[in-house]
């Protein structure tokens, strides 16, 4: 993962965002272009996510917190304030998110493992009673609907562009996070937290710090979220919302940036693909997820990985994300 | 608040807890014995509950066999899915993600397949014969049935105790959470335990299920509502912590059952709130034998 040098992201980054611009411009629906929508907001969300669970070994089944936040903010500002609220609505569901997961991470982080699992999924179904349960200010299951970007924005095609500027600039910053000092100190606290602390670094508060950035990313998610779909309901909260977002990453691959990323496309175009003839979606998604688990843990990304290496010979060695 | 109805909420909060201890001390079981964490454990108690369903509503068998054979059912099925799936990941760097993540994608399965075997609408359960009606004393009702529960959920505390305790099944049992190489050096099959301690913990949250079904209803989300609870159980009672698991349920059962009452609305917060304050001050649960490693 951080052997492959930065450029190497950077290229992947611009040639996906090229791939993703033309989707407008080439003669495709306006429900195909919906579908890319949808695969860039799960893509930010599940790199978001990854930032958690594959650089640092942190499984939180609470992330549907923060993308509820984030589309909750938006759609409640834009419901009691007025269209014009949309974006300070996002803004606002950015920085609420941010505030929160840091104060929360002040108190979760102490523990690990599956304590820490279980902490998010705590915290994450209580964000989703208390949205279920209050009716009057939330709409309670109803959830919001009408919820139109103002102005030039609520033009769809200008919306996906808009979405598509947003997604790259966060995947960007998140590349560069990942590259940095920051990122290799997050990786070395996966492998072996005791020596990092010995090499004076404070593991505790790394963690933190990357539990607040990815939240604050995935509270954007669900703010751009919102205006995809012009409605938002109390499902976002639910705990599995935070699994499908898991099995998102580890289809594609935790071991890498962008694995993440494919595996959200994937498994959209897969419910896609299977919803339009059975409603049995899950049961395919947990069969491909359980064959991922036991046969491909490396993902999809780590399975074209391996292929590449076999066809380079001895000379290139699969990308490491540290189980190996 | 007057006598009888205080009696009659403590007892509804005593067969609240009684489920949640008795699918509970399954998750623990398995968790001190082999440090496997069985997410997928809601659902095997609502397998048992379809089971029970289908011999008893749809067969027309009495109670006490369906109770018998939705226990085997989700026992074998849970044997089967720790020998072909879970041995698999044993010993992998990271195992406890991805024991959750194997068994998240048991629950998506388990879910699915019920739905295609029993459809989604809501399938009822009577209670035997024996236990409709209630107990009357000076004015206080007491349903028959939750006393029998109750009853149940003793006996099986007390077998669990005496098979940990008493048998040399339970000690091996209880030597394999401490040391599985010395216990394999001593020629015990230790694979196998691990196989056979979560048929037993399925096995009694299948039967649970069947328990609960004539009170709750049976659908094919009781699998995640239960699941959540008897997690907040476990991690409560101190992971892998057989009496602190009961105490956490019986915390639990009362705390619900007095909240519904007095905030019906926000009833079901108080659990997440009871596990979230426990673990902000205790992270290692109330009732923790040790400590958690912390990083």
């Amino acid at each position: 993962m951080g052997g492959k040098s930065l450029s190497n992201t950077t290229l992947v980054l611009l040639i996906g965002l090229a791939v993703f611009a033309l989707v407008p411009v080439l003669k495709t629906t306006n429900y195909q272009m919906l579908l890319a929508a949808h695969v860039l907001v799960w893509g930010l969300f599940a790199v978001s996510f990854n930032m958690l669970f594959g650089v640092t070994g942190m499984l939180s089944f609470g992330q549907a917190l923060y993308y509820g936040m984030g589309a909750y903010s938006v759609g409640l500002c834009v419901k009691y304030l007025g269209a014009a609220w949309f974006f300070p609505g996002m803004l606002l569901g950015i920085v609420l998110a941010a505030l929160f997961a840091w104060l929360l991470g002040h108190l979760i982080i102490r523990v690990s493992g599956v304590f820490f699992t279980m902490l998010t999924l705590a915290f994450g179904q209580l964000g989703w009673q208390v949205m279920f349960k209050w009716y009057s200010f939330t709409g309670g299951d109803d959830g919001v609907q009408n919820i139109i970007p103002p102005g030039i924005f609520a033009n769809k095609v200008v919306y996906y562009y808009l979405l598509l500027a947003l997604v790259g600039a966060s995947l960007w910053f998140m590349g560069r996070l990942n590259a940095s000092p920051m990122g290799l100190i997050l990786r070395c606290v996966r492998q072996n937290p005791e020596r990092v602390r010995f090499l004076g670094r404070r593991v505790r508060r790394n963690q933190q710090r990357i539990y607040m950035i990815s939240s604050l990313f995935t509270a954007l998610a669900g703010g751009l979220m919102s205006g995809v779909d012009y409605s938002i309901h109390t499902d976002m909260f639910y705990w599995t919302t935070s699994g499908h977002v898991i099995l998102m990453s580890i289809l594609g691959g935790i071991g890498q940036f962008f694995g993440p990323f494919l595996g959200a496309a994937v498994i959209i175009v897969i419910e896609d693909v299977v919803g339009a003839f059975t409603e049995y979606w899950s049961l395919i998604i947990g069969l491909v997820m359980l064959g991922m688990v036991l046969g491909l843990p490396h993902g999809l990304m780590g399975g074209i990985d391996r292929l590449k290496a076999r066809f380079a010979g001895s000379g290139a060695r699969p990308a490491r994300d540290g189980r190996s | 608040m007057d006598l009888s109805f205080f009696v009659v909420q403590l007892l509804s909060g005593l067969t609240m807890a009684t489920f949640l201890f008795l699918i509970a001390s399954g998750l623990t079981l398995i968790f001190g014995v082999g440090k496997v964490f069985n997410f997928a454990h809601g659902s095997f108690f609502m397998l048992g509950a379809y089971a029970g369903y289908q011999l008893s509503s749809v067969w027309g068998q009495s109670f006490w066999l369906s109770l018998v054979a939705g226990g085997i059912f989700a026992g074998v099925l849970g044997m089967l899915a720790e020998f072909l799936f879970l041995r698999r990941i044993y010993g992998r760097a990271d195992e406890g993600g991805f024991q959750i993540l194997l068994t998240y994608s048991f629950i998506l399965i388990i879910d699915d397949l019920v739905k295609l075997v029993w459809g989604t609408e809501y399938k009822s359960l009577a209670k035997p014969a024996v236990l409709q009606g209630a107990f009357s004393f000076s004015g206080i009702v007491i349903p028959r049935y939750n006393v029998a529960v109750i009853l149940i959920g003793l006996a099986v505390v007390v077998a669990a105790w005496w098979f940990l305790n008493r048998t040399r099944a339970g000690r091996i049992a209880r030597a394999s959470a401490l040391d599985r190489e010395m216990l394999a050096v001593l020629g015990v099959n230790v694979p196998m335990t691990m196989t056979l301690v979560f048929g037993i913990a399925t096995a009694l949250a299948g039967m649970t299920g069947v328990l609960a079904a004539p009170l709750r209803s049976v659908t094919p989300g009781a699998g995640i509502e239960v699941i959540i609870d008897s997690l907040i159980v476990v991690v409560l009672g101190g992971l892998g912590n057989f009496w602190g698991a009961w105490l956490a349920a019986l915390l639990l059962g009362e705390v619900n059952s007095f909240a519904v009452v007095f905030v019906p609305k926000w009833a079901t917060l108080f659990s997440y709130l009871v596990m979230a304050l426990t673990l902000l001050f205790k992270p290692e649960g109330l009732f923790a034998p040790r400590k958690v490693r912390r990083v």
